[in-house]
């Protein structure tokens, strides 16, 4: 996931080693690239792109799993699907955008610890706390904070003497004294199991400045917070960019914090999809609500990189 | 106090991240010592009393270890499939310039741009009306969808970091094109590849929602089996495997960075 800001260093592809080739050779030479792009490349449209579009074909369908299903060109699905899952879809982005921020308010210091504060030694150590978490199983992770939220436990009690708990009631994200099954505990789960994302591409961008320019900052007489605002954050931009939407995406199909965490009524459109798909069976619906996602998700993830300015994240 | 306050401020930032490494790790140090926990109930998430029950049986509860295994499989496979495929195509990424390079390189960026809900329904829609029954190829063939992309950005990055000048010389000293490619690319796009492989392994062998979707009745990898268990009941097994899972990871990346450092050390 940090490869997708390490940006490769610009180097020229090189060119056809100079050697006498004939016709024949040289033929199979523009062909290679082909060849070793094939498999891999046919595996995906096979399997990715193909689907997509079977997709929107299905939501387009109506009928029964009994009788079969035909494209009928019913629209009206689509509309359906808004109307009932218009919350599911708010609470989505919503609870994914909180957690972005949360994300990027919780990782960059961390991020910038490592790369700044640490020496060699500890500095592997922490990435590698930062990274091995990713090899646990992330569902048992995310039940491990059932227990830590507990009703009654350490933690909801240390927020209701802290009286954070009346803070977060008043403004709806939790109710009395419990913080499992509230927006919080999801929004809670979410910012941690994405957090990995977040902070390994801050890291990588990071990790490059130059410290000496912290000491020409310095120099020329910027404050520590000045230093920040004006030299270290505006580099490290690519990485808020990347590391937001690597939180945001995922974040917002999401539907097991939403299951494991909250409520009924914290559910997101990842539960949306997994109920009508697997349970309901109405794949037309299914298919409908997840082309209405990635539609939404495409248009504000272009949006957001012309706004951010940068669009080397491949 | 005022010093004390003084320390604070210069140490602010170290403090809000030691902070946020505490956010990720606890979790980890919650299933580590509910592993020896002896729940009251089904569930496991109330401390009752110390035991290391779960520790002397591992495979004490039905199907658990099944679904291990299954998993494992999973991923062995999909991780060789992922890795032999994305590096051909980083490797033509990387080295050649060609018609539809840029279209490739779209393709290859839009699985890791999407929400996996929205492919795993995609994916199941088509094996569902290609009559294809779900299984441990309709898993296997997910799986390695997911994951080339990732082996192909870990790849491309390297090879692209690689100098050319190498293989120009090994070429300058008779080396055949065979010869240049296992004794001199090869090795140094190594580190790439073995990234790849490793972020495709972590991918499968944890994926949860894309399999959810597209496997049958009788394969029910890890992560379906906990989340079942989330629902009738988690046996403290689970925590046993997620503990054993933290500390093979943390072991390998040690043993790894060790390895590396020697290397670098003799060379």
């Amino acid at each position: 996931m940090s490869t997708l800001t390490e940006a490769a260093p610009p180097q020229a592809i090189p060119p056809d080693s100079g050697q006498p080739a004939g016709s024949a050779p040289r033929t199979r030479r523009k062909l290679t690239p082909y060849w070793l792009l094939l498999p891999g490349v046919a595996w995906l449209v096979v399997f990715f792109a193909v689907p997509m579009l079977y997709q929107g074909s299905t939501s387009l369908q109506t009928g029964s799993l009994e009788d079969g299903f035909r494209v009928t060109w019913h629209l009206a699905t689509y509309w359906d699907a808004l109307v009932e899952y218009k919350w599911h879809f708010v609470r989505s982005f919503g609870y994914a955008a909180t957690a972005t921020l949360l994300c990027l308010a919780i990782g960059y210091p961390l991020a910038y610890t490592i790369a700044f504060k640490a020496s060699k030694r500890w500095r592997s150590v922490l990435l590698i706390l930062v990274i091995a978490p990713f090899f646990t199983s992330f569902l048992i992770r995310t039940l491990a904070w059932k227990t830590i939220l507990s009703d009654g436990g350490p933690v909801v009690g240390l927020l209701n003497t802290l009286h954070v708990l009346d803070v977060t009631s008043a403004i709806g994200l939790t109710s009395g004294d419990r913080v499992l099954a509230t927006p919080l505990a999801v929004v809670c789960g979410l910012t941690y199991n994405f957090l990995p994302f977040m902070i390994l591409p801050l890291y990588t961008s990071l990790e490059r400045i130059d410290p000496r320019l912290h000491e020409a900052a310095g120099d020329l007489y910027a404050r520590p917070f000045t230093t920040f605002r004006k030299v270290t954050f505006p580099i490290s931009l690519p990485g808020v960019v990347a590391g937001t939407l690597l939180t945001f995406i995922p974040a917002s199909g999401d539907y097991i914090n939403a299951q494991l965490l909250g409520s009924p009524s914290e559910q997101m459109v990842g539960n949306g999809i997994q109920k009508q798909f697997l349970n309901v069976l109405d794949y037309p619906t299914a298919a409908a609500l997840s082309f209405i996602l990635m539609a939404l998700i495409l248009g504000m993830v272009t949006v957001y990189m012309r706004k951010a300015g940068t669009e080397e994240l491949v | 106090m005022s010093r004390f306050f003084t320390w604070i401020r210069a140490h602010l930032v170290v403090l809000a991240g030691l902070l946020a490494l505490a956010y990720l790790v606890l979790p980890n140090l919650v299933v580590l010592a509910f592993s020896f926990n002896k729940p009251v109930g089904k569930f496991n998430y109330e401390w009752n009393e110390f035991s290391t029950d779960a520790w002397t049986d591992p495979c004490g509860v039905a199907d658990m270890c099944q679904s291990l295994s299954l998993s494992l499989q999973v991923a062995v496979l999909a991780t060789v499939g992922a890795t032999v495929l994305g590096t051909m195509v980083a490797f033509a990424l990387a080295r050649y310039r060609f018609r539809g390079r840029s279209a490739t390189t779209a393709m290859i960026f839009l699985p890791m741009a999407m929400p996996e809900v929205v492919m795993a329904a995609s994916l199941g829609t088509l094996f569902l009306n290609m009559r294809i029954p779900f299984g441990f190829t309709t898993i296997l063939i997910a799986h390695i969808m997911f994951c080339l992309s990732f082996v192909v950005t870990a790849v491309k990055a390297r090879v692209m970091s690689m100098d050319p000048r190498l293989e120009q010389a090994a070429q300058d000293l008779y080396a055949t094109p065979v010869q240049t490619f296992l004794r001199v690319t090869l090795p140094l796009a190594a580190p790439g590849i073995a990234a790849g492989a490793l972020l495709s392994f972590a991918l499968s062998f944890d994926d949860f929602i894309i399999t959810q979707f597209n496997s049958g009745p009788t394969t029910v990898t890890f992560p379906m089996f906990v989340w079942g268990a989330s629902q009738r009941g988690i046996p403290v097994q689970v925590n046993v495997i997620g503990t054993a899972m933290f500390i093979a990871a943390v072991g390998l990346t040690v043993g790894g960075q060790w390895l590396g450092n020697r290397r670098k050390a003799t060379a």
